[in-house]
């Protein structure tokens, strides 16, 4: 006892080693263990119960999944984050790509055009949905403005329209977020040796087989990080929702993230919220795991 | 003679001169300007909308500009708007999101400036362990995380206070705000941090008095990117908090799709801006720092 004391003083116990650094990681730590791991293993723990009104533990294996997968509104969430997700991943990728192309031509006014395009992006979701609301609103705003310019058989009410609805969504959200993909692509752009770009010149290829043929493949890692964070984003929409349609006409836009906090806090029906966010949880892992393996898991 | 010698010797010099209306010019500016024009095209409808009277709304064309301008609709969302019982506007929005926003901003930056300089100079076993859960956090749904964190809340008993939303921030800002402080802290000369070692400065006093000096502009970003943040939340809003500490955010949308009462759009539009208006204002000062800010924060991932 009294040597190992005395060995203590001499050299004190590695726990203590840097304990300043470590007292003040306390948050951190705590964070990612009692929030980010606990919560994730509780909540994927507590689905596989009948909790209703308040959490409770008593399981049922998967039937709260098998209701989930019965329930039309949860395919209609799932249908509408497919067609969303998709095309927002393109159009987001096209568009923030040609951009950020037009952008670095050495043009004049390129701050200007820039703020333009991602002044959108400052802007939360809720007023994004809430001006789309309004711009899409079929007796005031696109819809009859060229009615009454003499084209009286037009008709473009995508948030009435519960086979469109999610393309007025679609469009809100790409208005928000081009900007931010052109920043990037631009970013990486900027990051290519002009030295590419003389060699293209000096063989003759044309600008546009240059920007697909040898700087796409060139920005990989920048269209990945992109890729990735827009994927991560898709699958979290919630508020844009809300604020534009509602989840309507009827369930017709829904989405898994909403479908999560109105089981959890309206419905009383916690144990399919659980499930449900479960599930949202799966499907950003099936995106994030191969690019954590691709970008990380080489390096080593 | 001699003259015309040496320009053929060297050629001509410098690029070559473009003409300023080429065809590729026209195309290039001419698709930027329709892109633009579209782009801003919402917020030219908020604007318009916001200062015309009801009748004007209900006969005119959106994109018409107002004929007799009146501040009543920016009057009435500012301070009589009814959002259920409420009717005192969105001030009340206003100022709980001020009340959020400022303590979260400077928590969780200064809990992630820490994080960031333990991480980068001061590693201690598993530190790198939980930075890696911290980043994989990240990318966890929010919703899976939503409740537990309601738990915790209720067990410490922070559970719809403003102070309890305060800490959801800085917890959910942590992973982003980590990483920018641990990249920025890694690319000083270490010599500065050795240096200030031998000196015998401990962990506190090398970051109060040199690290923090020396990282203003990163702190500048990390502001930058918790404003327009945290003001812009909804989630967290509507969920950790009770109606009458509502963040601007919920309100606008409570305001907005309230179903009960006539549809004021002039009001909505006012009060979108309102919303919108601490967000663009920082996005307009800080130019520059904002896109550094959203570039450092994504790019370097």
């Amino acid at each position: 006892m009294a040597s190992t004391m005395s060995s203590a003083a001499k050299r004190p116990s590695r726990l203590f080693r840097n304990l300043s650094a470590k007292i003040a990681s306390v948050p951190m730590i705590l964070t990612a263990l009692v929030v980010f791991v606990g919560g994730t293993l509780w909540t994927v723990l507590y689905s596989f119960t009948n909790s209703r009104l308040l959490p409770r533990l008593k399981f049922v294996g998967l039937d709260q999944y098998e209701r989930l997968w019965a329930t039309p509104r949860w395919l209609v969430s799932i249908e509408n984050l497919a067609i969303y997700g998709i095309l927002s991943l393109i159009f987001s990728l096209v568009i923030g790509f040609v951009l950020a192309a037009l952008l670095d031509q050495k043009i004049r006014f390129e701050d200007t055009f820039r703020t333009i395009f991602l002044y959108p992006f400052a802007l939360s979701f809720v007023v994004t949905g809430v001006v789309w609301q309004w711009l899409l609103n079929p007796d005031f705003g696109v819809q009859a403005v060229v009615r009454s310019l003499g084209w009286e058989s037009f008709a473009f009410d995508p948030l009435y329209n519960s086979s469109i609805v999610i393309y007025g969504v679609l469009i809100a959200a790409l208005w928000q977020g081009t900007g931010f993909v052109m920043c990037l692509m631009l970013a990486g752009l900027r990051g290519i040796d002009e030295d590419i770009w003389k060699a293209a010149r000096v063989d003759g290829i044309p600008a546009w087989r240059t920007y697909l043929f040898i700087v796409l493949p060139m920005m990989r890692p920048v269209l990945v990080t992109t890729l990735v964070i827009i994927a991560a984003g898709i699958v979290k929409v919630y508020d844009l929702v809300v604020a534009q349609t509602s989840g309507g006409p009827g369930i017709a836009s829904e989405v898994p993230a909403k479908y999560v906090y109105d089981y959890m806090f309206f419905a009383q029906n916690l144990g399919q919220g659980f499930a449900a966010s479960t599930m949202m949880l799966l499907s950003v892992a099936i995106i994030i795991v191969p690019w954590a393996y691709l970008e990380f898991g080489r390096r080593r | 003679m001699a003259m015309s010698q040496t320009l053929a010797a060297d050629g001509p010099r410098g690029p070559k001169p473009r003409h300023r209306f080429s065809k590729r010019n026209i195309f290039i500016y001419g698709t930027l300007f329709v892109v633009a024009v579209y782009y801003l095209l919402p917020l030219y409808v908020m604007v318009v909308t916001s200062l015309k009277g009801m009748p004007e709304v209900r006969l005119g064309n959106i994109f018409s500009p107002p004929l007799e301008i009146t501040f009543e609709p920016w009057v009435k969302a500012w301070a009589t708007a009814c959002t259920g019982l409420n009717c005192d506007g969105l001030s009340r929005g206003f100022w709980n999101s001020v009340r959020i926003t400022v303590p979260s901003v400077i928590l969780s930056i200064a809990i992630a400036s820490v994080n960031g300089y333990a991480l980068a100079n001061w590693r201690f076993k598993g530190s790198e362990l939980f930075f890696t859960i911290l980043i994989i956090g990240a990318f966890i749904p929010y919703q899976v995380m939503l409740y537990p964190i309601v738990i915790i809340l209720r067990e410490i008993g922070l559970y719809g206070s403003l102070t309890g939303l305060v800490i959801v921030h800085s917890i959910f800002g942590m992973p982003i705000l980590t990483l920018l402080f641990r990249n920025y802290f890694a690319s000083l000369p270490e010599e500065l941090f050795k240096a200030a070692r031998v000196d015998g400065a401990g962990f506190w006093s090398i970051y109060l008095r040199i690290m923090l000096p020396m990282s203003v502009p990163i702190f500048v970003v990390a502001v930058i990117l918790q404003i327009t943040g945290i003001w812009n939340d909804f989630l967290f809003g509507v969920v950790y908090t009770r109606p009458d500490t509502y963040p601007m955010t919920v309100q606008l949308n409570n305001i907005v799709n309230s179903v009960q009462g006539v549809k004021e759009y002039n009001v909505n539009m006012a009060a979108t801006l309102l919303t919108g208006l601490v967000p663009l204002v920082v996005y307009f000062i800080s130019g520059k720092l904002f896109v550094r800010g959203i570039a450092a924060g994504a790019v370097k991932g």
